[in-house]
C-alpha cells in the first residue's frame, strides 16, 4: 500500500492528516492529537515500522514527534497538545517499541502518555524530582542536584513466584570494564523465565545541553552521544543541520564521510567478533581480531588524527581530507584486512567447540524483530531486510550499490555472520569510495554554513554500524539549536536482546548480550 | 629425617606452585601472539594481595573469613600426601589416595559455603554450579584412581607408584583409560577451558571465581595461592602415577635433585599440552559438562573393566 492509499484510508477513519514533503524520502504528517493512537492502530494494519519518538516544547505548547517507516519511506508524524494538559494517547499499546521511549518522554518533560502499558519511570532515577521535567523550559541546565544522588529503591521490577524461581541481580557495576546497565534475571536453575533491563544510569543530559549550541558544538556533542559511533551520529546531526540550513555538502566531503562511517563499521565489526568468541573462552580468535581492529584503529590516528574519526564529520562537509597518499594506504591496508580474514574466517568456521556455542543460541525469531522494529546486524539475523544505505540511499550511496547481508537463522551464528558479510560490503565500498573520490578534482570539504531560520528543522537519518540512526534538529534564533534528539539504534535493540534470551541459560547470557552489542550509553541519552 | 625431607617437599612443592601457573600462563599467551608477564608475576600478585587490606560484607559470618585458611590448609595437606620428588615418605604412607581426595572435597565444601555466606547472588550460583560439577568429577576421579589401586593392590599412592616402578614399561589398556579420564577431570576440576574461565570477567559465566568473587586482599590471596596447588597438585599426580620415572627411590642428593628435574620436565610438558588445547577450543556450554564428565566417568569405568578382563588374570 502506498502512502497515497494509507492516506485514504486516514481520511475514510476520519483521521484529517496535513502532509507536506519536507524530504524525499520524508513526509511531514500533522494530525489531532486525539487521533494518535488510532493513526498507530492503522500504521501498525499496515505494516509500517515504528521507528522513533520524541517531544519538543514550543512555547506554551508541545510538539509529540513519532517516525514511521515502510519500504525506505518516513513518515514525521506530530501532534500539537497544550502545556496545561500535556497528554495523549500511547503508541506502545499497539507498537512494542514505542514503550521506552514514550517513558523517556515522560520523564523528561512530563507528558502523561495515557492507557500506557508500563507507566514505571525509564530514565529518571533518582538525580531530578518526580513532578521535575528536565527538557521542560523552565528547568536549569545544570539542574539541582542533591550532594549525594539517593539510592533508587522503588523501582517495581516485575516479580516472580514459585518453587525454584529465583532472581539474578546484575550490575550495573560489572566485574569487567563495561557500560553501567542492570540486568535482573529470574532463573529455574540455569535457565533464565525473564530478564528485565535497567537502564539510565549513564544519564548525561545530551538533549538539555544541546539547547543553545552552535552547529559546529552540536557536531561535537553528537559524535558523543556513543563513543564507538562517533562518526555516524555526527553524521546524522549535521545531516539534519544542513537540511534545516538548506544547504548541500560537496561530493568530496560525502565520499570521505561515506568512507569514515564504512571504517567506523568495520572497526566495530571486527572489535565485536572478537568479544563474541572472548565471551566463550575462545581466547586466540579474540586477540587476533582485536589486533586486526587496533591495526585500523592506529591508521584512523595516523591518517586523520583520531583513532575512532570524532569530531572529523562537520556542518557542511568533514574535517580531513583524503589525499593520494592515504587512498594508497587505504587500498593496502583493505587487502591486509582481506588476507588475515580469508586465514582466520576459515579456522573458525571450523571450529567445531565455537559453533557448539554460537549456533541456536539466543534465538531472535524473524516475528520478534519485526515486532520490536529490531535494527542493523540484529534485525538483519533475523530476516529484517532494511538499510538505510539501500533503501533510503543518501550521498554517497546513492552512486554505488550496497548489498544487504540477510541472515533468517536469528542466533548468535547470523549476527556473527551478518557483521562478517558487512564487513566484506564496506571494504568493497570504501575501494568504491576511494575510487570516486580519485577521479574528483580537488576541492572544498566543506560548503559554507548558512544560518537556518528560526523553526527550521531537520531529520537525519543514516545508517550507522549498529543500524539506523536517526537525529531530529531544530534551530532557534541566532544560529542555535532549539532540540536535538539522537535515536541510537540500541534504543529498540535492547528490547529485542530481553525476548533473545528467553529459554537459553544464564551463563549464556553474556554471550547472547555480546552479539547485540547495544549501547548503553547511546540508550541514556 | 625422612619426616624432615616429607616437610621440605611439601614446602617447595607450596612455594613452586605460583612458578607452575606463570608458566602456563606464558604458553597460552604465547600461543595467543601475546607477550607473556613474567614467570614469577602470580608472586607479585599474592604479595601485591597480601599487602591489600581485606574488605569483608557485613553480612560475612566467621565462616567466611576462615574458609580461605580451611582451605589452603587443606591443600598444604594434599601436596604433603603427593608423591612430588621422592617415593616412600612418611607423609604418604600416613593417607591414602581416598585421603587426597576427601580433602579436595574438604576444601571445595568450605569454598562452597563461602560462597553462600555472604549472600550475593553470584556466590550462591557459583556454589551450585561447582557442586553440580563436582558431583560428576568426584566418582570420575575416583574410578579411575581405584584403576590404578587395584592394578597396584594398595590405594597408598607411594606404594601404586612403586609397583609401576617396579613393573618397567608395559603397556596397560587399563592405564591408558585411566589417564584420559584423570586428565579430563583434572581440566574441570582446576576450573580451566572447556570447562571453566579462570580469566573471565563476565559474572554470570562464571563457576570458580563466581565463589571467590567477594574475597580480597589476603583471604583472595590464600584462595588463589590454593588454586594454584591444586592445578600443581593434579599435574603431579597425572605425571607421577602414570609416568613414574625419574622419581627419586632414595634420598640421597643426587636423586633428589635428578627426581626435581624430571618432575619439572613432566610439569612443562604437561603445561604446554595443555595450553594448546585450552588455545583449540572455546569453553563449552555449562550443560555440556555433565556429558563431558560423563565420559570421564564412562572412561575410568572401562579403565577398571578392562583392568579386570585383560589384566587381573595374570
Amino acid at each position: 500500500m502506498s502512502q497515497k492509499e494509507f492516506l485514504q484510508q486516514l481520511d475514510e477513519a476520519e483521521i484529517f492528516v496535513k502532509s507536506e514533503q519536507i524530504l524525499p524520502s520524508v513526509e511531514l504528517w500533522q494530525i489531532d492529537d486525539k487521533h494518535w493512537q488510532r493513526f498507530a492502530e492503522l500504521a501498525a494494519e499496515n505494516k509500517m515500522r515504528w521507528a522513533a519518538g520524541w517531544a519538543e516544547q514550543n512555547g506554551e505548547q508541545f510538539y509529540v514527534h513519532a517516525c514511521f517507516e515502510k519500504a525506505g519511506d518516513y513518515i514525521l508524524l506530530r501532534a500539537t497538545i497544550n502545556e496545561s494538559k500535556p497528554e495523549i494517547l500511547s503508541q506502545a499499546t499497539v507498537y512494542a517499541a514505542a514503550n521506552r521511549s514514550e517513558r523517556h518522554t515522560h520523564d523528561m518533560f512530563g507528558i502523561d502518555f495515557l492507557n500506557h502499558p508500563d507507566p514505571r519511570c525509564w530514565m529518571r532515577h533518582k538525580a531530578w524530582g518526580k513532578r521535575d521535567y528536565p527538557l521542560r523550559h523552565n528547568f536549569p541546565v545544570q539542574g539541582t542536584p542533591a550532594d549525594i544522588t539517593p539510592p533508587d529503591t522503588d523501582y517495581h521490577f516485575v516479580q516472580s513466584h514459585g518453587v525454584g524461581v529465583y532472581e539474578i541481580p546484575v550490575g550495573p557495576v560489572h566485574a569487567g570494564i563495561i557500560e553501567p546497565g542492570h540486568f535482573r534475571f529470574q532463573a529455574v536453575g540455569e535457565l533464565i523465565l525473564n530478564l528485565e533491563e535497567r537502564l539510565g544510569y549513564v544519564h548525561k543530559g545530551t538533549e538539555k545541553i544541546a539547547e543553545g549550541r552552535t552547529p559546529e558544538g552540536l557536531a561535537k556533542l553528537a559524535a558523543r552521544v556513543s563513543g564507538d559511533t562517533c562518526v555516524s551520529h555526527a553524521w546524522a546531526a549535521c545531516m539534519a543541520m544542513e537540511q534545516a540550513a538548506g544547504i548541500e555538502i560537496p561530493k568530496r566531503a560525502a565520499l570521505i564521510r561515506g568512507i569514515f562511517a564504512e571504517r567506523e563499521r568495520i572497526v566495530n565489526h571486527l572489535g565485536d567478533i572478537g568479544a563474541i568468541c572472548n565471551d566463550v573462552a575462545f581466547t586466540f580468535a579474540f586477540m587476533q581480531f582485536m589486533r586486526l581492529k587496533e591495526l585500523w584503529c592506529r591508521s584512523n590516528y595516523e591518517l586523520f588524527g583520531h583513532r575512532f574519526l570524532m569530531d572529523k564529520i562537520i556542518p557542511g562537509g568533514v574535517a580531513d581530507d583524503i589525499t593520494d597518499a592515504s587512498s594508497k594506504f587505504l587500498h593496502t591496508e583493505i587487502e591486509e584486512l582481506r588476507i588475515a580474514l580469508n586465514d582466520l574466517i576459515p579456522a573458525l568456521d571450523l571450529n567445531s567447540s565455537l559453533e557448539d556455542r554460537l549456533y541456536t543460541a539466543g534465538y531472535l525469531s524473524p516475528e520478534t524483530a519485526a515486532h520490536f522494529g529490531t535494527l542493523g546486524f540484529v534485525g538483519r539475523a533475523s530476516g529484517q531486510d532494511f538499510d538505510v544505505r539501500r533503501d533510503a540511499t543518501y550521498a554517497p550511496y546513492d552512486s554505488v550499490k550496497v548489498k544487504v547481508a540477510l541472515e533468517n537463522q536469528g542466533d548468535i551464528a547470523s549476527r556473527f555472520w551478518v557483521r562478517y558479510k558487512e564487513i566484506n560490503t564496506s571494504l568493497k565500498l570504501i575501494e568504491q569510495f576511494v575510487e570516486q573520490l580519485a577521479q574528483l578534482p580537488e576541492g572544498d570539504l566543506m560548503t559554507e554554513w548558512q544560518t537556518p531560520k528560526s523553526g527550521s528543522y531537520g531529520l537525519g537519518i543514516v545508517d550507522g554500524w549498529r543500524g539506523e540512526i536517526i537525529s531530529y534538529v531544530r534551530f532557534a534564533e541566532n544560529n542555535t539549536i532549539a532540540r536535538f534528539y539522537p535515536r541510537d539504534p540500541s534504543q529498540l535493540n535492547w528490547e529485542a536482546l530481553e525476548k533473545a534470551v528467553l529459554n537459553n541459560i544464564v551463563p549464556d547470557f553474556p554471550v547472547c548480550n555480546k552479539s547485540f552489542n547495544c549501547s548503553y550509553s547511546g540508550c541514556d541519552l | 629425617m625422612n619426616w624432615l625431607i616429607a616437610i621440605l617437599q611439601t614446602a617447595l612443592f607450596v612455594a613452586l606452585a605460583p612458578l607452575l601457573a606463570g608458566f602456563m600462563k606464558f604458553c597460552k599467551c604465547r600461543l595467543q601472539n601475546r607477550r607473556a608477564p613474567s614467570f614469577f608475576q602470580p608472586y607479585r600478585d599474592l604479595l601485591k594481595l597480601t599487602r591489600k587490606q581485606p574488605v569483608i560484607s557485613e553480612d560475612a559470618s566467621w565462616l567466611f573469613c576462615a574458609a580461605p585458611y580451611i582451605i589452603f590448609t587443606a591443600m598444604v595437606l594434599a601436596a604433603s600426601v603427593v608423591p612430588f620428588i621422592a617415593v616412600d615418605l612418611p607423609t604418604s604412607a600416613e593417607a591414602d589416595v581416598i585421603v587426597l581426595v576427601g580433602f579436595f572435597a574438604f576444601a571445595r565444601f568450605f569454598l562452597a559455603l563461602a560462597g553462600l555466606d555472604i549472600g550475593t547472588a553470584f556466590g550462591g550460583m557459583g556454589s551450585s554450579r561447582e557442586m553440580t560439577i563436582s558431583s560428576l568429577a568426584e566418582p570420575a576421579m575416583l574410578m579411575a584412581v581405584f584403576t590404578l589401586t587395584m592394578t597396584a593392590s594398595t590405594t597408598n599412592l607411594s606404594g601404586a607408584i612403586e609397583h609401576v616402578l617396579g613393573e618397567g614399561l608395559i603397556l596397560r589398556p587399563s592405564f591408558v583409560f585411566a589417564l584420559f579420564a584423570l586428565l579430563l577431570v583434572a581440566v574441570a576440576e582446576t576450573g580451566r577451558i572447556p570447562v571453566d574461565n579462570p580469566t573471565t570477567h563476565l559474572e554470570l559465566t562464571m563457576i570458580h571465581e563466581a565463589m571467590i568473587l567477594e574475597y580480597s586482599g589476603r583471604h583472595l590471596a590464600l584462595i588463589e595461592w590454593a588454586s594454584q596447588l591444586k592445578f600443581m597438585l593434579y599435574g603431579v599426580l597425572i605425571a607421577n602415577i602414570f609416568f613414574p620415572w625419574g622419581i627419586a627411590e632414595n634420598f640421597g642428593l643426587s636423586a633428589l635433585g635428578y627426581g626435581l628435574l624430571v618432575i619439572a620436565g613432566k610439569l612443562i610438558f604437561l603445561c604446554i599440552f595443555l595450553a594448546f588445547a585450552e588455545t583449540a577450543v572455546a569453553k563449552m556450554r555449562l550443560f555440556r559438562v555433565q556429558e563431558y564428565l560423563g565420559f570421564a566417568y564412562l572412561l575410568g569405568l572401562l579403565g577398571m573393566l578392562s583392568h579386570i578382563i585383560l589384566e587381573s588374570t595374570r
